[in-house]
């Protein structure tokens, strides 16, 4: 706003330091709840999407909790066949649309992407308060299933099943299209906003991965979306006028649904996970405090699992398609764990020799790791035809994709709140209480997702509210893991709690990371930076020194000798 | 481009950019954002409408006989009429685009009324088809009561389906697509468009384009295979 300096341009030395800065910052600069209803800050945007985003992802705990306290024992424990059905749908599918899905990318990559681009806001602000309002009314109408007539059909609506159950399918479909919608906007926005709004300096191969990852995720969701729209609108026809695409009563076919849907779905965990993996790699690189090993593979990684994502649908359907069709999506699903494996191994990598400081967000990020990696090679059993056969719509499915969706995505999410936390409110949180919260989630989220690796082997079938007495003992140890890892997911909720109440103010740059969003105020003024932030290597940390006082990383006066950083591998 | 070397020119009567929203750098940043989150969009669009084609294809692989005795139940005449006049509404968008980037105002106004007249005759024509099929009850799958019925009710049902479901979203792009020239209308009277400042006429054009393209692969899938 007020400089004229090119921002590749070095400013004098004394631009650095962050002096308190005299503009409000975006929390504060306008008060009342109308400064928030009509914001088109995608700051404000992010967080009342963040708010959202929880409490849907409280209200699928909580069904989750009574999903495992039903399975204690064999037959009625708590609830009968039907409320389970409705149940354990009801947590699905809050937990893929409402909060896994908009999770990263919707709330923390709207905070975080214009300000890593150095840029005042996303590139459509209008379309990003509308998909945040498209958000609310899917919600509302998919939530509104539960107070009709409640919804039975598993998350995913197979047909025929959704078009004869009584259950409020039209509703739960209906916000979930609408909720696609929002997908899709903050898609475009993303794109448009990463090709358009970069400033002078940041090339594609500057860019921070974090940024790459929620592109490529942009790309998923705005060509898988719209795939997902029209089969909802054809399975709502189906139910509302017996269209007959999908009812073989009407020479429609079942199977093709399955193909409809897995289309979307199948690129949709890649909507999940992307942006995941992004957040790990700026979590590793900050606190090893070294660059990201193999930086462009992380990149072309990123876009390989973007475009192959779109290739192996039809694992999902082995049991249902022809031989041939199985054998050759059997074949692609491997394809996929290439640039999986990829970015493990690019992680390992940047670990060996770094300076790792085990911080909270680091120790939620060597979670994801672990657990990630679990997840990814289980799904290989999934996705080799004979070892599916019998796995198939079992628990090991259950555990598998737990593994990768819970164990991966919201372990980064977790990991992504502590770090960004500092720049969203400006409170530094206790480090002590992050780390054991991340301590007992790991532990309780192992404890309740192995044993389900067991039980499916054993051949558990998923979805079925009683089972054979010999299943019990497992099922209670992975029953009393949930109780455990709903400790720890409180405590985690407590610490943040604690942090805006009592937390100490946090400085600009807390971790001493390299990319933009660290060089403006926590939190940021409405304009994101008062003065154009300097683009340089996002990973290049070496210049940062830490200022005991006042716990901020400030960058050491500028040394000619500094590589121009077009190239960050080690 | 007209409008940049205007622009470069300095201050065309509009050319304050008090269209320039603050986190724009520049106004050609602007239009370079809403034209590729435009293009963005028609991609969803294309993708949208990819079900109902690789629908028809599934069907139409599997009862090639249905859809070759089904097509031949349609108006192939009125068929061929709406293509004209949606041509025809391509051909006027395309020069009212032209006409805001040259600031030709009343050619402007011109061009967007007779594109949603175009549209408009082509809705009324798809009306009288719709009723047509209605009265002999040629219609989608659960409520077919054609001549068919009896034999192969289910079959031609789902010909039907596919007809009715391709050119009943297309109808629904056709009235966004009036909305949309509307408001282009009722902000080009108001006088908002000029060599300086055309995005919305340049976006909501794209937009018409591809609705007209989605009916001229609709026109031969659906009224020609007979
Ligand atoms: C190396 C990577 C992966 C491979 C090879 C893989 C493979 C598979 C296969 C073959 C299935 C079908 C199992 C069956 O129904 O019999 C499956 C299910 C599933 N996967 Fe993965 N997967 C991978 C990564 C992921 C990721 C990253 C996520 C999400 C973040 C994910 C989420 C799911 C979900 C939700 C299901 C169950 C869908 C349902 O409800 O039926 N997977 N996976
Ligand atoms: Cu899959």
């Amino acid at each position: 706003m007020s400089t004229t300096l090119p921002p590749t341009t070095r400013l004098p030395e004394q631009a650095w330091k962050s002096e308190p800065i005299s503009e409000p910052d975006y929390l504060r600069n306008k008060r009342g709840i109308m400064s928030w209803v009509y914001t088109l800050d995608h700051k404000r945007i992010g967080v009342m999407y963040l708010i959202g985003i929880l409490t849907a992802f409280l209200m699928g705990g909580v069904m989750a909790i009574l999903v495992r306290t039903e399975l204690l024992s064999p037959s009625r424990t708590i609830m009968g066949p039907d409320a389970y059905n409705h149940m354990f749908t009801l947590h699905g599918a809050i937990m893929t649309f409402l909060f896994i899905i908009p999770s990263i990318p919707a709330a923390l990559g709207n905070f975080i992407l214009p300000i890593m681009l150095g840029a005042k806001d996303v590139a459509f602000p209008r379309m990003n308060l509308a998909s945040w309002y498209l958000w609310v009314f899917g919600a509302v109408f998919l939530i509104a299933a539960m107070a009709l007539n409640g919804l039975d059909t598993g998350w995913t609506f197979y047909t025929p099943y959704s078009t004869t159950t009584n259950s409020s399918v039209i509703s739960a479909t209906l916000g979930v299209f609408i909720l696609g919608f929002s997908s899709i906007f903050t898609g475009i926005n993303f794109i448009a906003t990463v090709h358009i709004m970069r400033p002078k300096g940041m090339t594609w191969f500057r860019m921070p991965l974090f940024l790459w990852s929620l592109y490529s995720t942009a790309i998923i969701q705005v060509l898988a979306t719209p795939v997902l729209g029209i089969t909802l609108l054809l399975l709502i026809a189906e139910r509302a006028l017996g269209i007959g695409f999908f009812d073989p009563k009407l020479g429609g076919d079942p199977v093709l649904y399955q193909h409809f849907f897995w289309f979307y779905s199948h690129p949709a965990v890649y909507i999940m996970i992307l942006p995941a993996m992004g957040v790990i790699s700026e979590l590793i690189s900050t606190f090893s405090r070294t660059p990201i090993f193999g930086y462009r593979f992380m990149c072309y990684s990123a876009i390989a699992i973007a475009f192959l994502g779109f290739l192996v649908w039809g694992h999902h359907m082995f049991t249902s398609e022809s031989a041939m069709a199985a054998v050759i999506f059997s074949a692609l699903t491997f394809s996929v764990s290439i640039p999986s494996g990829i970015k493990v191994f690019n992680w390992l990598a940047t670990l060996y020799k770094g300076s790792i400081s085990l911080t909270t967000p680091m120790c939620f990020a060597l979670s994801f790791i672990l657990l990630f990696t679990i997840g990814g090679l289980t799904g290989l059993f999934l996705g080799a035809l004979a070892t599916d056969i019998h796995l198939h719509d079992t628990y090991f499915v259950v555990a598998h994709f737990h593994y990768v969706m819970m164990g991966g995505s919201l372990m980064a999410f977790i990991g992504g709140m502590f770090y960004w936390w500092p720049k969203l409110f400006g409170k530094m949180y206790s480090e002590f209480w992050g780390r054991i919260s991340c301590l007992i989630i790991f532990i309780g989220f192992n404890w309740t997702f192995f044993p389900q690796f067991i039980l499916g082997s054993r051949g558990m079938p998923r979805r079925f509210y009683d089972y054979k007495p010999e299943y019990q003992g497992l099922h209670v140890i992975s029953t009393s893991g949930a109780f455990f890892l709903g400790i720890g997911l409180i405590l985690c909720a407590a610490v943040f709690l604690h942090s805006l109440w009592r937390g100490r103010r946090a400085p600009a740059n807390p971790w001493g990371a390299a990319t933009l969003e660290w060089q403006t105020a926590s939190p940021p003024p409405l304009h994101n930076f008062v003065d154009d932030p300097v683009v340089t290597d996002p990973y290049d940390m070496a210049d940062f020194e830490l200022q005991r006082d006042t716990g901020d990383y400030v960058r050491r006066p500028y040394t000619p000798s500094q590589s121009d950083g077009t190239e960050t591998q080690s | 481009m007209i409008a940049e070397a205007q622009l470069s020119q300095g201050p065309a009567p509009h050319a304050d950019e008090t269209f320039r929203a603050h986190h724009f750098e520049t106004a050609e940043q602007q239009f370079a954002a809403a034209k590729l989150g435009m293009w963005l969009f028609l991609v969803t669009e294309v993708l949208f409408f990819s079900g109902l084609f690789v629908a028809y294809a599934v069907f139409r692989v599997l009862h090639p006989e249905v859809f070759v005795n089904s097509a031949a139940l349609l108006d192939t005449k009125l068929g061929a009429i709406n293509t004209v006049i949606l041509l025809f509404s391509s051909l006027t968008m395309a020069w009212a685009v032209r006409c805001s980037q040259l600031g030709q105002q009343r050619g402007l106004v011109l061009c967007l009324s007779l594109t949603i007249a175009a549209a408009v005759a082509f809705l009324g024509v798809k009306g009288i088809e719709y009723a047509h099929k209605w009265h002999e009850g040629h219609l989608w799958a659960s409520q077919y009561g054609g001549p068919q019925a009896g034999e192969t009710f289910d079959r031609a049902g789902s010909f039907f389906s596919v007809y009715f479901a391709m050119t009943g979203l297309h109808a629904v792009h056709i009235i966004a697509g009036i909305a949309a020239i509307g408001w282009l209308l009722k902000r080009s009277l108001r006088g908002d468009f000029s060599p300086a400042y055309y995005t919305p006429v340049d976006v909501v054009g794209l937009y018409w384009h591809l609705v007209d393209l989605v009916w001229i692969f609709l026109f031969p899938l659906l009224y020609l295979v007979g």
